[in-house]
Parts: C-alpha cells; structure tokens; sequence
C-alpha cells in the first residue's frame, strides 16, 4: 500500500497531463455538437494529423542542423503551422463531408457514416503519404529532460508545464471568444436556433465554418502536445484518443466548453488512477463505465447546460 | 414491389446455385463470408433499421457469440457440444446480454445511445482480450483454437459448399424472420417508435419493452453469426471483433437502405466484395471505401434500395429532434 501512495503523486501529474490534452481535443467535439448536434467522428484524424505537422516541422529543423532549438521559438513554430493546416481541415471536413448532408436535411445516420467515411479515409492518406511505421518526436532536444523539478515526490518535467500551460491559456482564449466576442454570439447563437440565428441576420454557414476551423485547430494543437508527450504518433492514433476526448465531453456535458476541460481532467486523473490500482489493461474499461454510469446517471453531464438549452435530454 | 419479389426470387436461384457456379475456392468463401455478414447486417438492421437505435458496439455480441461457441465446442474447457445444442444456448446469452446492454440506455437519445453500445463494445474487446489472467478465460489475445466443425448426427461440415449451405441457410431464417417481424406488432412498434418515440408512446406502445426486444433479438441474430463464425475458422481472436467490424456492419446497413431487407443484404455483398475486387489496389482499397462512403452519403442518404416512407410534415426531425 505504501508503494501506491508513493506513486501518487506521479500518477495524478500524469493524469493531469493526460486530463489537459483530453479536455483541449474534447473542445473540439463540444463546440461541433453544439453547433450542429453531431459527432465529428474525424476530429481524432484531425488531431493525428496535427501531431504529423509538429512532427514534420521539429524534424525538418534538425535535419537542417538549425542551432540553438528553443522551446521558445521552436513550438510556436510547430503549433502554427499544426493549427493552420487542422483548422482548414476541418473547414474542409464540413465542407464536403457534413454540409451536402445536414443542409438537405438528413437523418442523424447519414452525417455520421459520412465522418466515418472522411475518418477511415484521412487515416489511409496518411499512411500511404507517411508509412504504416510510426514516427518518434525528437522532444529531448527541445526539452532536455533534465528540466524538470521536484514536488510532492512527483518529477514534473519542463515539458508538462508548458504543456498544461498552452492548452489551459488556448482554453481560456476559446472562453473568452465565446463568451464576449461578436463571433462568439454568433457562435452561441446558432447553436441555440440555427434557423432563427438565420433570420436575425447570422450567416449560419460561415459561423459553423467557423467553429470547424477553431475546434480542429485546437485539436491540432492537442497532437503536436501529445507528439512531444509521448513522443510516438502514428496514423492510427486519433482513434482511441477521439473516443476517449468524447468522452470527457459527454462526461463534462456536451457543448459545454467549460464542461470539456473538466471532463478531460476528471477522465484523465481517473485513468492514470485506474492503472495504479485496479490494472493497467482495463484502464480504457473504466473510462468507458465511467461515460456509461455519467450517461445513464447524469446524462445532461457534470457541468449541466450547454452552448444550447434546446437540446436538453 | 413485383419488381422486389422478382428480384428476390432471382437471387434466391442465384444464392442456391452459387456452388456450381463459382470458378474456385476462393470466390466460394467471399461468398460465404457475404452470408455471414448479411445475417450480421440483418441483425443490426432491427435495431438501426426498424427501431431506428444508433448502435456502434454490434459487433460486441458477434464476439459473444463467438466465444460461447468456443467454450463449448473445443479442447479450451474440454467441452463438445454438439452445434445444434450451443445455438440456442447462443440465442438465449446474447439475448441476455442485449437486454442488459440496453436496459441503462433506453433513456438515452441517438447519439448517446451511439457513443455508450461503442463504449460497451470497446469493453468486451478489452475484456476477450486480457481475461486469460489470473483465470485462463477467453486465451488473451492468442484465443481460443481448434474449435469443433458444425456437424449434425454423422455429418461434419468440412467442405467450403457444406459451409456454404449451412450459412445461406441461417441468412435465410433471419431474413425470414425479420420479413415477419417486420410486419408484426412488434415491428410496428419499431416503427413508431424510429417514427417518433413520443406519439409512439401516446398509442399506447410500451417503448421500453419494445426497444428491449430490438436489443435482444438483434444481438441474438449476431450472436447466430459468432458461432458460425466460430465453427468455420475453427478459432476466435479477440481481433475478430474490433471496432472497425461494427462500422463495417453499420455500413452495409447504411449503404443498402436502412430498413430494406433486400438492401441491407446487397449491403453486405458490396462491402464483403468490393475490397476482393479492389485486392490488386490493396494499398488504396481503404481509401476508395473512405471516400466511397462519404459520397454514397452525399449523393444516395437513403441507401441503394430505400424503403419508401411517408414524407413528414414537420422537418423537425432533420435538426435535432430525437428521432434517431
């Protein structure tokens, strides 16, 4: 027992990295439900393909033999060009794979089984584009792993600071969009009554254009953390990563966004703690029990009311 | 609906002659797997097609299926039933399991309901494939081998054709059985209920039972699938029954016509089919499917064969509402 408890400390902070990375590609999902009440079931693509532009962008500097590589500059330049390219995949993603459907107004199947078509697809043209093999982040030479202090008993290393630091102020800045912009009125608006939004003179496509564009880049940004994490990707990664930010936004309460953040943390903490005390090969079957008793207990989620009200079970 | 019943016809002729008319082996198995995965489709057709539930963990009771049939019929517990004694046994567990795999999700609405079958199928995955610690159970992921080959008094199915037969005709009983459950009260309860859940409850259809019984009967049409799966590869991994499968089966569904018998079977002979064809492109036959169904939805929503439904007043439905 005694073992356990000197673990903890390390467990939770490796929750909490888990928890943040989770939260941040959960936005993702959130903000779509809100908008559209579907799941984007490509958004875990989204998310891999970000990490392979991190990847590509951290390899290319030091194939060049760049000197100097500081996190400072180095992920900026990683992040940017992750979130660009994701966020206009997924304004493409809508485009072609969600819109000719949910504008003629079809069935909840049909948006469904076409991002499962647009999710096997990107995952295929990343591994014909890319090799089946995966590929390893350089993150020592960004962060050496003597960067890192002590507290509690649990080793945090530079890394996850600014990790949790990047995704907790990209969540904030999602927050205050929402929240106080004009964009995010509109936002709000269409998920609320897209037809009355319309009306009122929103252009309902471009705001939905729109939040592709922010959720996907947020995921993108959530890949390029995850990379330098966990240092190895691969094209099928984003399919368990997917599920499990799902779920933390189902757990947080869909089209929260605040719900997604905490629903990524809780998830997080409680699969690292499933792993030092119950066992590590059904930590994925203790996320999912978590989801299901949430759904069938809370199913409105931990943090209740959504971007919309309408939607209430 | 002549036009249906002569096609119907047709492909019945064509389905009882297929031994004699495919050229090899190979093709005879594709043939037989296009039985196995149109029983499967069929199954999932009554709880996506006709009561219009949103299922992603089907697959998960194709697994159950499977592994009762290995406990019982193979050297893993020493056990060797005979085939025609473990099929029911089969219908009855996976119709258990159903019904306790929808009991907590009945309040759930669509995608709900989606995301927590696909939460139930990731864990029996899980569960096939670590129960072989402390207690050897399932035979993690190395599974469970030398099952026993269906036989039925002195008869042991061997031959690709014997297989053939014994499958077509476990397609033909679900398709029989769904024509009739179709047009059944349960089947209009169904009906109602994917029509709209609350209007369905106002005539007096006890929705509970009745999404109940779409669970349990669907899952026991897959669990049909899984011995037979079973007893032809005379083994079962827990990797036969990934994720991947229940959106396979989901497409065949999807992509013949959601609801249409007839649709839901090209469904499966297309799916089956088309990465046999495409074998030479290997590479790219999960690109070409990708795409495939994302155009399939953009051009043909309603499937290849769609069963004629009467328009809606209100386009509610289309937005939000809970109809699916």
């Amino acid at each position: 027992m005694s073992d356990i408890l000197a673990i903890l400390p390390q467990q939770l902070v490796f929750g909490i990295a888990l928890g943040t990375v989770y939260g941040l590609l959960a936005l993702g999902y959130t903000m779509v439900y809100g908008v559209l009440f579907m799941i984007n079931f490509a958004h875990g693509e989204v998310f891999m393909i970000g990490a392979y532009i991190g990847w590509g962008v951290l390899a290319a500097l030091l194939d060049a033999k760049v000197g100097g590589l500081h996190p400072a500059w180095v992920l900026p330049l990683m992040l940017v060009p992750a979130m660009l390219c994701t966020g206009a995949l997924g304004v493409m993603i809508e485009r072609l794979a969600y819109r000719p459907l949910y504008v003629r107004g079809a069935t909840r199947l049909g948006p469904l089984i076409s991002a499962v078509g647009a999710s096997i697809f990107l995952q295929n043209a990343v591994m014909l584009t890319q090799g089946a093999r995966m590929k390893v982040y350089m993150t020592n030479f960004l962060f050496p792993p003597a960067w890192r202090f002590s507290l509690f008993g649990a080793s945090i290393s530079a890394l996850l600071v600014v990790m949790v630091a990047v995704a907790g102020v990209m969540m904030w800045g999602l927050h205050v969009l929402v929240q106080r912009s004009t964009l995010g009125r509109s936002i709000r608006a269409v998920a609320e009554d897209r037809e009355m939004a319309a009306i009122m003179g929103v252009s309902v496509g471009q705001v939905i254009g729109t939040t592709f564009f922010l959720g996907s880049a947020l995921g993108g940004a959530a890949g390029v953390l995850v990379g330098l994490y966990y240092t190895q990707i691969d094209f099928v990664m984003g399919y368990s990563a997917g599920l499990k930010a799902f779920t933390a936004a189902v757990l947080g309460g869909i089209g929260n966004i605040r719900g997604a953040m905490l629903g990524g943390l809780v998830l997080g903490i409680t699969e690292s703690l499933a792993v030092t005390f119950i066992n590590p090969a059904f930590k994925d079957v203790v996320a999912f029990a978590l989801l299901i008793m949430t759904l069938v207990f809370r199913p409105e989620g931990l943090l209740g009311e959504g971007l919309s009200d309408r939607e209430k079970v | 609906m002549r036009y249906q019943s002569l096609a119907a016809i047709g492909l019945a002729i064509l389905a009882l002659a297929a031994p004699l008319l495919a050229p090899n082996d190979y093709v005879m198995g594709v043939v037989t797997r296009i039985c196995l995965y149109a029983l499967l489709a069929l199954g999932l057709n009554i709880v996506v097609g006709f009561a219009g539930l949103l299922d992603l963990g089907y697959v998960a009771f194709f697994g159950i299926g499977s592994y009762i049939y290995a406990f019982l019929a193979s050297p893993h517990f020493g056990i060797h039933l005979p085939f025609i004694v473990i099929l029911p046994i089969i219908v009855a567990a996976t119709a258990v399991s159903g019904i306790l795999i929808g009991a907590p999700t009945l309040r759930l609405r669509g995608d709900y309901l989606a995301i927590v079958t696909l939460g139930f199928g990731e864990i029996t995955y899980i569960f096939l494939l670590n129960l072989d610690r402390p207690i050897n159970i399932t035979g993690g992921p190395s599974g469970i081998i030398s099952i026993d080959p269906p036989s039925l008094g002195g008869f042991v199915a061997s031959r690709n054709a014997e297989y053939y037969y014994l499958f077509l005709a476990a397609l033909g009983l679900v398709l029989v059985a769904s024509a009739r459950l179709r047009d059944s009260r349960i089947g209009w309860a169904w009906q109602a209920i994917r029509e709209d859940e609350l209007a369905a409850q106002a005539m007096g259809i006890n929705t509970t039972v009745s999404k109940l019984q779409a669970f349990a009967i669907g899952a026991s049409f897959a669990g049909i699938a899984g011995g037979l799966l079973a007893s032809w590869q005379r083994s079962v991994f827990p990797d036969n029954f990934l994720f991947q499968e229940s959106i396979n089966i989901l497409a065949m569904v999807i992509l013949g016509g959601v609801g249409n018998l007839l649709g839901v079977i090209l469904g499966a002979a297309i799916i089956v089919a088309l990465p046999e064809i495409f074998r030479d492109f290997q590479v790219y036959r999960l690109l070409a499917f990708g795409l495939l169904l994302m155009v399939l939805m953009i051009f043909r929503p309603q499937g290849l064969l769609p069963v004629s439904r009467p328009a809606r007043e209100d386009d509610e439905s289309a937005r939000g509402s809970p109809a699916a």
